[in-house]
């Protein structure tokens, strides 16, 4: 029986809703063949906004759930993933992963998801702190997530880094922004689809595709930005303009190079806590 | 207090049948000052630099002015950038050689020293402090010394436990970290940069305010007497261009400040695309949220500590008051009433409440916000205490009538100003708490306990004082969310901003 294969559109994730980019731009995104994989969207300044935006109006809601709840949630991304493991895989090898590494790297990015779900309600004990203060007050330290995060997804590691990235952000409570990785965009956005069908609140994880030199410029000038998180090397000016762009509102910019995202120190509760404020409060203590 | 002179305004009178304090005009306190003839202050201090004083490459002091009188009580050597280089090589041998390699126990075992020598020499620290600085001898004396100390106490502990701060991680130290602190706790901010850093096994350029450079200086002394191996400590006095000089330094890993905002972010500007690490402790804009159910005159206590402790001279300081409808004008009222009781003056003077601003130029600030007050529309509200006829002082200052875009509402002013709004739900009042550039620290005041968790949650700075206002000890970690800053300095977490984690 024929069958003309009906080809997939690629659109943009913000707030729970795929649309287009605003801009009405896209680019081409090949296989490892140089054959056309699909039209994706170059996103622009404006979808910059509208994803802060939207990302800062689902912080409030997300950081007051329970860890339980975060752990859950992050536990059924996992589920969802594992469901959908054929097309990642798919799509992981049309772009040059073999057959067994593409199948390592979605079982890595479950394992991954599943690690930061069973931290959501941990690491506050790990990391928090009753301070034993020399004065008649009752004083505690705990984390409260930095609030909104900007991601740039490795080029090189389009689902598993992804994946290494958002999952301690959210885990800790934080709303974020990823842009994909830019020759690899297509596993993002499926993984955005896994998103939407795994009861994570709609804009709590936005993902952009586009080019990192537009783009790097609006996220790191973004005053709603709290914080940015790269792990690729990026070019020296580049590096430089992120991190001036960000002192104009004291942003937290953590840059941490990773090449290989199956090492030890690629996942750890020290990703969370890079995107955690300390909040101390005191009481008295008497009658 | 003979410089005092009285002033020509109607003498306060109380509007509540029940308010009988009236200070100004009834009672009055004989002097009791502190005895400064046990201090001694040199009429020019040096560099410290590898173990030594030393003078500066360019031969230039500027002087140190005490902002009660206005004079001169000493001058302070300029360190340019051969200077602070030699400052850092010093550092660098340090952290290479001899710091290094002791154990950690015996790094642990200087700081203990450092501290014991502080309590020992506590009234003579506290006496210059107020001298140099402006601020009431009550809190120099029972506040940045006593904690100076503690911190240096609590720190030195941590020198050979660090393994146990950071599960599943090396913590190993940075190198040389260069530290630039603010005047208006200068020993006390000392402590803070010094003593957590050095417990980390690294090596510190330490740069004091321009105009509050005497307690470092006695600092250096200490050090040397404690016998603190040379360059592990180096002390360079000067303004802003001695900071940029440090910030610029190639061979500095790690820069800590502790200042404006502004001058923050002008830091983390020149440090973009560096690898050098850095904390940032800057302003704030706390808001006193007092709700209908709270203590009422413990909460009038809080407002004043919260706002006129130090001048008002506190990052922390909270100086928005947010009151529900109910209480508003009762809570306005006493708080006037307690504000007439407030001594401004000597800061020597044990009874001082409230000292001098510490330089002619934050006079100049605080006096253009009042104006910038008075020009948005704001009601002034000052006590009628007498004020020393010399010297930098300004009265107690509410401003009500404000609305939450003035800029007194926004801006830090960093001085003896409470600005007053009010509120009628605790969302309205989290929403107003937070709405400003700034999340240093926030209190709230009711009987209720499970409000004070909800709207703690709620707030987004780093520091929650619940039915308290302006407390700190050593153990409790202290910094500042948004473009408050950036690290906490104090307590188990205050060590990550001086460890890489392998």
């Amino acid at each position: 029986m024929e069958h003309l294969e009906v080809l997939k559109t690629y659109k943009i994730y913000i707030g729970g809703n795929f649309p287009r980019t605003e801009s009405g731009r896209f680019y081409k995104v090949y296989d490892s063949e140089k054959e056309l994989l699909a039209n994706a969207c170059l996103c622009s300044r404006k979808d910059v906004r509208d994803a802060v935006k939207i990302a800062r109006g689902a912080f409030g809601g997300w950081k007051s759930r329970s860890a339980y709840n975060r752990g859950q949630i992050l536990y059924r991304i996992a589920e969802m993933m594992e469901s959908r493991r054929a097309e990642f895989e798919s799509q992981l090898s049309k772009i040059g992963f073999t057959s067994a590494e593409a199948t390592a790297d979605v079982n890595a990015s479950i394992d991954r998801l599943i690690y930061y779900a069973g931290w959501t309600d941990k690491y506050q004990q790990i990391f928090g702190s009753v301070n034993p203060v020399a004065s008649a007050h009752f004083n505690f330290s705990l984390l409260d997530p930095t609030g909104v995060v900007g991601i740039f997804a490795p080029e090189a590691s389009p689902l598993l880094g992804l994946v290494s990235l958002v999952a301690p952000v959210i885990a800790g409570g934080n709303t974020c922004v990823a842009l994909a990785s830019e020759a690899y965009p297509l596993p993002a956005i499926i993984f955005a689809e896994v998103l939407n069908s795994s009861d994570v609140p709609g804009g709590v994880v936005n993902i952009l595709t586009g080019k990192k030199e537009e783009l790097a410029e609006h996220f790191s000038a973004h005053k709603d930005v709290n914080a940015m998180i790269y792990t690729d090397n990026l070019s020296n000016e580049m590096k430089k303009m992120i991190d001036e762009n960000a002192s104009t509102s004291v942003k937290r910019i953590v840059k941490k190079l990773v090449n290989d995202w199956y090492e030890d120190d690629t996942q750890s509760p020290y990703f969370i806590t890079d995107f955690q404020e300390t909040k101390t409060t005191w009481h008295p203590v008497g009658f | 207090m003979s410089q005092t002179t009285e002033t020509k305004e109607t003498p306060y009178k109380p509007t509540s049948p029940n308010s009988k304090l009236d200070f100004a005009s009834v009672w009055e306190y004989a002097p009791a000052p502190e005895s400064s003839d046990h201090v001694e202050i040199k009429d020019q201090y040096q560099l410290f630099i590898d173990g030594k004083f030393v003078k500066p490459s360019k031969g230039r002091y500027f002087k140190s002015t005490n902002p009660a009188t206005t004079e001169v009580i000493t001058e302070f050597a300029e360190a340019t950038q051969n200077d602070v280089d030699k400052a850092v090589k010093a550092a660098r041998k340090a952290f290479k050689g001899e710091w290094s390699s002791l154990a950690p126990k015996t790094r642990g075992k200087y700081l203990y020293r450092i501290a014991r020598m502080l309590q020992e020499r506590s009234r003579e620290f506290s006496v210059l402090e107020s001298m140099d600085g402006g601020k009431p001898i009550r809190e120099s004396r029972d506040v940045d010394v006593p904690l100076a100390a503690a911190h240096f106490f609590y720190y030195a502990g941590w020198a050979d436990k660090l393994d146990y701060a950071f599960p599943g991680k090396t913590p190993e130290p940075l190198g040389v970290c260069g530290q630039i602190i603010p005047w208006n706790f200068p020993l006390l901010m000392l402590a803070w940069k010094i003593a957590p850093a050095l417990a980390c096994g690294n090596t510190v350029v330490l740069k004091p305010a321009e105009t509050t450079s005497l307690t470092a200086l006695k600092f250096a002394e200490l050090v040397k007497d404690a016998g603190v191996p040379a360059g592990v400590i180096n002390i360079v006095t000067g303004a802003g261009q001695t900071g940029a000089e440090i910030v610029n330094h190639k061979d500095i890993d790690k820069i800590a400040f502790t200042g404006s905002t502004g001058v923050g972010k002008l830091i983390q500007k020149s440090l973009a695309g560096t690898d050098k690490k850095f904390t940032l402790e800057l302003g704030g804009k706390g808001a006193l949220i007092v709700f209908e159910d709270a203590p009422i005159d413990q909460a009038v206590e809080g407002i004043i500590n919260a706002i006129f402790f130090n001048q008002g001279h506190v990052c922390c300081a909270g100086s928005r008051l947010l009151v529900q409808e109910g209480v508003a004008d009762l809570v306005t009222q006493k708080l006037k009433d307690r504000m007439e009781t407030l001594i401004v003056g000597d800061p020597l003077d044990k009874n001082t409440d409230i000292g001098a601003i510490n330089s002619s130029q934050q006079f100049e600030t605080i006096n253009s916000y009042l104006e910038i007050g008075v020009d948005e529309g704001a009601d002034v509200y000052q006590s009628k205490c007498s004020i020393p006829e010399n010297g930098y002082f300004i009265r107690p200052t509410l401003l009500a009538n404000v609305a939450q875009s003035n800029r007194v509402v926004q801006e830090e002013i960093f001085g003896p100003v409470l600005t007053v709004q009010t509120f009628r739900t605790a969302d309205e009042a989290i929403d107003k708490a937070n709405n400003t550039p700034f999340g240093l620290a926030g209190g709230v005041w009711t009987d209720k306990g499970s409000k004070i968790f909800k709207v703690g949650a709620g707030l987004r700075s780093g520091v929650v004082w619940a039915n308290t206002y302006n407390k700190f000890d050593p153990t409790s970690p202290f910094g500042g969310y948004k473009e408050s800053g950036v690290g906490r300095e104090g307590g188990l977490h205050g060590l990550s901003a001086y460890v890489k984690l392998k």
